[in-house]
């Protein structure tokens, strides 16, 4: 009988602690499949955030360092800088890249610090349960905009990809989902081109996946990937932000 | 002997960092240590190594702990309102068990503060600073040749026990200059077996965290902290006696003010004053036990600190508050004169002080 479909060799037995519907798991996997199909998994160093992905430590099988809230672009500094031969790669939520660690995550970026970012974007801080993210979207109910994000008093959400692509040091910059077959495809080659581009030397990839959170946006699983096309994917479009190699080949 | 040179403190703290094998520095600008960035950033492209001004001290630290996890040498450098900023990340290395070393160039405060010399942050640095329960090593300089030779201690300690070395300096110790001989002698290397270096997919993945969900296993992690704690203060305490054989008045400073204690009490001898002085060297751990033999001799202890008294709380606590202990201190970065020193020994000398 010849096996059809397994799990990614990246990832570990550990039982993921995700919410049933959540695409964390999702996300791991394309992470775990770009590691093996690359053949890195030995020469890896994962930065695990703080929210619901601190654990991430516990699900790849490569070596990994748990950062401070925010700081996952700096500790990744740190690893590359001390053995430039090792993959680095942060995966980090929205509260940690785009709200407490915004300095870290623009700055990193300016040095073209040549790591790989997997910023999952679900607009929400979910470890905590439920409150208003840098990325939640106008109008949406959270624990802490009980009435709806309010962008006269709370301002307007962060777009990642759109800032960082006026930063020089970006490398390259892609939004993707994984909230249908297609996206799922696409958000693999996206990821796998963000690794790649360490490997070659190419500096800071950043793929910003836009992800959903049913527990605490209050829906189904599968509702929650439909609001994904109905609300996220109009404020946050899908796309090709920044590739400043592509740029170089068009000329 | 070997070569000496004429080096500023800040200086030699930088290159003594270099010799004992640290060639990794993450630093940010702020007065009184600034010169510790700049003679990395001069020195650490000539030797391979990594200079690199960072955004912000938060993210210097952060990069510290990412150079740590990788098992090698690496340290950052500030001044008080800066270390403040670190205190996150020096929680964190606490917490995942990462040899480092950081080194506070003190200037006064709180808040912005000024920018001459203080102690005022002996509390947050061997008490704490950061969240948690943890202790930091605290080696305290009084001299260039000390800058540097501390240095290359703290990088062993931290190894040794896989924590955070610091270097309590000041503005004065960071500026002056003295002559300083940077033979650093054999540097010992340690197993980091815990280090992340790439699986090479032939072990188990090793995981650098400070996450403990399960509170059984937290309060395990802490009680093995504190045994290692508890072996640094049986084996570590370093300090320095001077003319303490026959003293009758303990003075106990560290750093800058010990330099000019040691004139005051040059003085306080020449006119048949029997005043001597512990230095402590380690300021955690404290030097409790000569202290508190210190305490049985003495009739009074005085402690001459560049803060409001902070460091007499540990001194009265090691002599079990035995004999009286008077603050003699100057603050906001003003600098205690040997002729204060000198009438408060007087002063403790003819009133104070009981057998």
């Amino acid at each position: 009988m010849s096996v059809v479909f397994e799990k990614p060799k990246a990832l570990t037995d550990a039982v993921l602690h995700y919410c049933p519907g959540c695409t964390h798991g999702i996300i791991h996997r394309l992470v775990a499949e770009v590691i093996d199909e690359l053949g890195i998994e030995g020469d890896t160093i994962g930065v695990a955030p703080v929210g619901c992905a601190v654990m991430a430590y516990n699900y790849f099988t490569c070596d990994f360092v748990q950062a401070a809230h925010g700081r996952a672009p700096a500790v990744a500094t740190g690893v590359k800088r001390s053995d430039p031969s090792k993959i680095v790669f942060t995966y980090q939520g929205d509260g940690d890249l785009a709200a407490i660690g915004t300095a870290e995550t623009v700055h990193a970026a300016a040095r073209r610090e040549n790591i790989t970012v997997i910023f999952v974007n679900n607009a929400i801080y979910g470890m905590t349960g439920g409150q208003m993210a840098p990325t939640t979207l106008p109008g949406q109910v959270t624990q802490t905009s009980p009435y709806g994000r309010d962008v006269e008093t709370v301002g307007y959400p962060v777009k990642v990809c759109e800032l960082l692509s006026n930063v020089d040091g970006a490398a390259y910059l892609e939004r993707v989902a994984v909230n249908n077959v297609k996206n799922v495809k696409n958000a693999k080659k996206a990821i796998k081109k963000a690794f790649q581009n360490q490997l070659e030397g190419k500096g800071f990839s950043l793929i910003e996946v836009v992800s959903t959170c049913p527990t605490n946006w209050g829906m189904t699983p599968e509702k929650a990937l439909e609001w994904v096309d109905e609300k996220m994917i109009p404020y946050y479009p899908l796309g090709v932000y920044k590739d400043i190699y592509a740029e170089e080949e068009a000329k | 002997m070997s070569e000496k040179v004429l080096m500023k403190g800040n200086e030699a703290i930088a290159e003594a960092a270099i010799q004992a094998g640290c060639h990794h520095y993450f630093g940010y600008p702020i007065t009184p240590q600034t010169e510790v960035a700049a003679y990395m950033a001069k020195r650490m492209p000539k030797i391979g190594g990594t200079f690199l001004q960072a955004e912000s001290e938060v993210s210097a630290i952060n990069m510290v702990i990412g150079v740590a996890s990788t098992g090698k040498r690496v340290m950052t450098s500030s001044s008080s309102p800066g270390v403040s900023l670190k205190a996150e990340g020096i929680s964190y290395l606490a917490g995942c068990d990462l040899p480092a070393v950081v080194v506070n160039v003190q200037r006064g405060g709180p808040g912005l503060g000024g920018i001459q010399p203080s102690q005022s942050d002996y509390f947050q640095s061997t008490k704490g600073g950061g969240h948690g329960d943890y202790r930091n090593i605290v080696l305290a300089p009084s001299s260039v040749q000390e800058m540097a030779s501390l240095t290359v201690k703290a990088f062993d300690l931290a190894d040794k026990y896989s924590m955070v070395s610091m270097i309590l300096a000041d503005g004065t110790m960071g500026q002056m200059m003295e002559p300083v001989s940077l033979d650093v002698g054999e540097v010992t290397k340690y197993e980091k077996p815990w280090a992340l270096t790439g699986t090479k997919c032939e072990r188990e993945h090793n995981i650098v965290n400070s996450l403990y969900l399960k509170p059984e296993e937290l309060e395990i992690k802490n009680f093995e902290r504190y045994e290692k704690y508890k072996a640094i203060e049986e084996n570590e305490v370093m300090y320095e006696e001077y003319l303490m054989d026959d003293a009758e008045v303990c003075v106990v400073a560290f750093g800058i003010t010990s330099r000019v204690a040691k004139n005051a009490i040059n003085e306080a001898r020449a006119n048949g004053v029997k005043v001597g002085m512990i230095r402590p060297i380690t300021v955690w751990p404290f030097p409790k036990k000569v202290l508190e033999a210190a305490a049985d001799k003495c009739k009074a202890f005085i402690c001459v600190e560049m803060s409001m008294g902070q460091m007499i709380e540990d001194v009265e606590l090691a002599i079990r508050c035995k004999k009286p202990v008077y603050l003699c201190n100057r603050v906001g970065g003003m600098i205690p004169t040997p002729e204060e020193v000198l009438a408060k020994i007087n002063e403790v000398n003819e009133n104070g002080g009981a057998f």
